[in-house]
Parts: C-alpha cells; sequence; structure tokens
C-alpha cells in the first residue's frame, strides 16, 4: 500500500497534544525541518520530544521551546541551546539526559520489542544514580529503559510511493531508529520516486515502518 | 592559559600512540588536532559518532556540505572507501569493542584512570553526548590534555573531584609535560619532558604515579610556557 502523501500542515492532523514525539537529527543536520515549523505554527502543545538536540537558539526544536510547548526533553546534548538550560532553570522544562549510545539503543530496543536492556555505559557515574546495576562477568552494568513515542517526525532523502527511505551521508543518524521506535511516522524527503527505482540493497528503512511522506 | 603552541605540542605526542590500521574516534579539542600528526605511512581510519567511517579533512570554503558534519557539528569530507551508518550501528562499533583508540580530551584524571570530562559541580549541564560510550568501548583510551587548568590547577588528581564518564578506563594520558600508563589501577610516569625534573613533575601532579624503569626523556622545548 503506498504511503500516504501530505503537505507538512496537513500531516500535523495526526499529531495531538501531550504527545510523545520523536524528532531525527545531529546537530540541524537529518532535521526534518519543514515538518518541526509546521509544529510550530499549530496549537499544539505539551509535547515530551525525545531527540539527540533541542535545536539551536531559535532554530529547529528551539523554536518549539521558545513558544513553551515542550514539557520534558529527553536527548543527549541540549549544551548546543542555552535556551534548554535557562527553560529548565526556571522549570518550566524537564530533561532526561543519557548517554547518546544508551539513546540510541533505547530507540532501537523500543522499536524490537525488548523493553530494557544492560549497558556497561554510565556505569559508576551519576547517570546511573537510581538505575538497576547488575554484574556480568565482573563487570557492571546499568538497566536502561527502551524509548517509544506516538509519532516520530524524520527527515529522508528520498523515498518511493511505497515509503521505502534512503539517506544523505551524516543526515542519516537516529532517522532510522525513529521510524522504528514510534507508532505514526512522518517523514520529511527531498524527492519521492517511483516504486522500482530505488536498489533494494540501498534502502535502510523499508517501506513498512513510513506511515506519512511529506515533501521538503 | 596554554598557547596553541602547547596544545599542538600534545597533538603530536598523542598521535605517537595510534597504531598503523588503527579504527579511531577523535574526541572534541585538542584531540581534532591529532589529524595533522599522524605519520603519512600510516593508513589510519577516522570513525564520527553522528554515522561515518574514514572521514576526510575539512574541505575547502567552496564545498562544505552542511549534512556531512562531525560529532563537533564541523564540515568534513569523505575518503574513498568511506561508508555511512545510523547512530545505533555507530554505537555499535563504540560500545562493541570495535574501535582501537579513540584520543578524547578531560577534566580531570585520577590516579586509578577515571575520567571526568562532561560535566562540572554546581552548574547545570545537560550535554553528555558520546563520550561516556566512546571511553567504555574503545579498546585503548588515550586521553589527550593539558596538564594544569587554565587557572594553573592541577587536573591529574588522587581521585576525581568532578561527576566521572567513566571508572578505570584510561589507558594513556598524554600531557605536555609527561605520559603516564595506566594498568590495574596503577598510574606509571613513562615519558617526561627534558625541560622538567621529577620533582617539578610532582609538584604539579597531585596524583599517585610510579616511575617507570625504562622511563624516556624526551624533548618537548615547544611545551615551555
Amino acid at each position: 500500500m503506498p504511503a500516504i502523501r501530505k503537505t507538512a500542515e496537513e500531516a500535523m492532523e495526526y499529531i495531538r497534544s501531550g504527545n510523545t514525539l520523536m524528532v531525527g537529527g545531529f546537530g540541524l543536520s537529518g532535521v526534518p525541518l519543514k515538518l518541526v515549523d509546521a509544529l510550530v505554527k499549530t496549537d499544539l502543545t505539551d509535547f515530551t520530544v525525545i531527540s539527540n538536540n533541542i535545536g539551536t537558539p531559535g532554530q529547529g526544536l528551539g523554536k518549539l521551546l521558545n513558544t513553551g510547548r515542550i514539557k520534558k526533553a529527553v536527548g543527549t546534548y541540549f549544551t548546543t541551546n542555552p535556551d534548554v538550560g535557562t527553560a529548565y532553570q526556571q522549570g518550566k522544562i524537564e530533561v532526561e539526559l543519557l548517554p547518546q549510545g544508551t539513546f540510541c539503543e533505547a530507540l532501537r530496543a523500543g522499536g524490537s520489542g525488548i523493553p530494557a536492556f544492560y549497558t556497561p555505559t554510565a556505569a559508576g557515574t551519576e547517570l546511573a544514580a537510581g538505575k538497576e546495576q547488575r554484574v556480568f562477568d565482573g563487570q557492571s552494568y546499568v538497566l536502561e529503559k527502551a524509548l517509544k513515542a506516538d509519532v516520530s517526525l524524520i527527515k529522508a532523502h528520498k523515498a518511493d510511493d511505497l515509503g521505502n527511505l534512503v539517506y544523505y551521508k551524516t543526515a542519516r543518524n537516529f532517522n532510522p531508529l525513529m521510524a522504528m521506535a514510534s507508532d505514526l511516522t512522518i517523514v520529511e524527503v527531498d524527492e519521492i520516486v517511483p516504486k522500482g527505482t530505488l536498489d533494494p540493497e540501498a534502502v535502510i528503512t523499508p517501506h513498512l515502518f513510513v506511515d506519512i511522506l511529506v515533501t521538503g | 592559559m596554554y598557547t596553541q603552541e602547547v596544545r599542538h605540542s600534545i597533538a603530536r605526542r598523542a598521535a605517537q600512540e595510534l597504531r598503523d590500521g588503527d579504527i579511531v574516534n577523535l574526541g572534541i579539542g585538542i584531540p581534532t588536532l591529532v589529524n595533522n600528526y599522524i605519520p603519512s605511512d600510516f593508513n589510519i581510519h577516522l570513525h564520527t559518532e553522528n554515522g561515518m567511517l574514514e572521514v576526510g579533512p575539512s574541505p575547502s570554503p567552496d564545498s562544505v556540505d552542511p549534512n556531512l558534519i562531525n560529532a563537533s557539528r564541523q564540515p568534513i569530507s569523505e575518503l574513498p572507501g568511506a561508508s555511512y551508518f545510523d547512530s545505533g550501528m555507530s554505537f555499535s562499533i563504540m560500545r562493541g569493542g570495535h574501535l582501537d583508540a579513540t584520543v578524547i580530551g578531560a577534566l580531570q584524571v585520577s590516579q586509578a584512570g577515571d575520567l571526568a570530562s562532561w560535566a562540572v559541580p554546581g552548574r547545570t549541564v545537560l550535554g553528555v553526548g558520546g563520550a561516556m560510550d566512546l571511553v567504555v568501548g574503545a579498546k585503548r583510551v588515550i586521553v589527550a590534555t593539558t596538564h594544569l587548568t587554565k587557572d594553573g590547577n592541577p587536573k591529574i588528581l588522587p581521585s576525581c573531584t568532578y561527576p566521572l564518564t567513566a571508572k578505570q578506563e584510561v589507558d594513556v594520558l598524554v600531557t605536555e609535560h609527561a605520559v603516564f600508563h595506566f594498568s590495574e589501577g596503577q598510574m606509571t610516569l613513562v615519558e617526561i619532558g627534558e625541560h622538567l625534573t621529577l620533582e617539578e613533575l610532582k609538584a604539579i601532579t597531585p596524583a599517585g604515579f610510579g616511575v617507570h624503569p625504562g622511563l624516556t626523556v624526551a624533548k618537548r622545548k615547544e611545551a615551555i610556557h
């Protein structure tokens, strides 16, 4: 079945206030900027946002933050946007900080039917405080829970009609993992090509993970 | 305050710790300078945690691609044989023990090989990034850092007072004055700059360390400041 095609504005109809959203990208590379801008223009609010960064000041998710619509941010590196620190200090948002490898694995687990996993990362550090730790073969591991979302907003390079995705260089980053870990996946792409024209060996995200396509 | 010459001196010495054929991830700060000093006859394969192997040098300004960046969000280029992968694969490479080495900066290092590199007490720090995974996973962790803070305070301590990045994961510590090795919770001096005595080094190094019987004295005149 072909993926549903919408404009960025129309695609926002699938999002509800209070949703948990995953948003792809590392820095501003691989962020679905058109989708984020369309989200900023809605009246929707109270989001838990799972994303490596919360944009930069006034850019990408930084816009959503500055309009007071993020209730909680889950990610690894919010230092790129000092506005996150300010909002946190003022008690306007909750923040959950994870090591980046733990963040990725939590996304992968979330999309793979694995509720939690043990990782050596952060064992013996403040980021493991309050988390279950267990020793395997003499090494300490931390129990981390999977991440899942209602909706993911991701960026890919090309899609075919079915929604098979290929990515572009280091803009791939968290996008394929988020497509797996959300109930509904909205993808911003540079181009949609006919079914059968993407090399099947090059497809990174099979179409079954993709629901809605928006051209950028 | 440290000069660029001191930072380059540390990077040059840290580069000598790499081995031909190594898969390497370079952290931010002084470690990024290491790339300038890799011996020309070495094949070093650079990995960046945002999803690429065979990272090439910074491109000329007219060929910058905003979607081809390293983990410091700086533009990079692609060498022949490059590959791209998602962040999950990238951290499997790191945490799974598939990196031969990482060169990483530090705020503090303890005599047991603990590393503190991401947070300062009393300040809200909302970024940890990939450092914890890198240090836990890489086969060799080479810390490249100035011997003292920019205010002249010691960084190489009996135990870290800042929040830890990882416990007992540092293998080699390179500063402008010395090189230390770590094994089973013990720190050993293996190289000292000819510009200072062992007593002078001990005076700026609160951490307890042994001295290797084959201690090398190295010429590091650019380190004097």
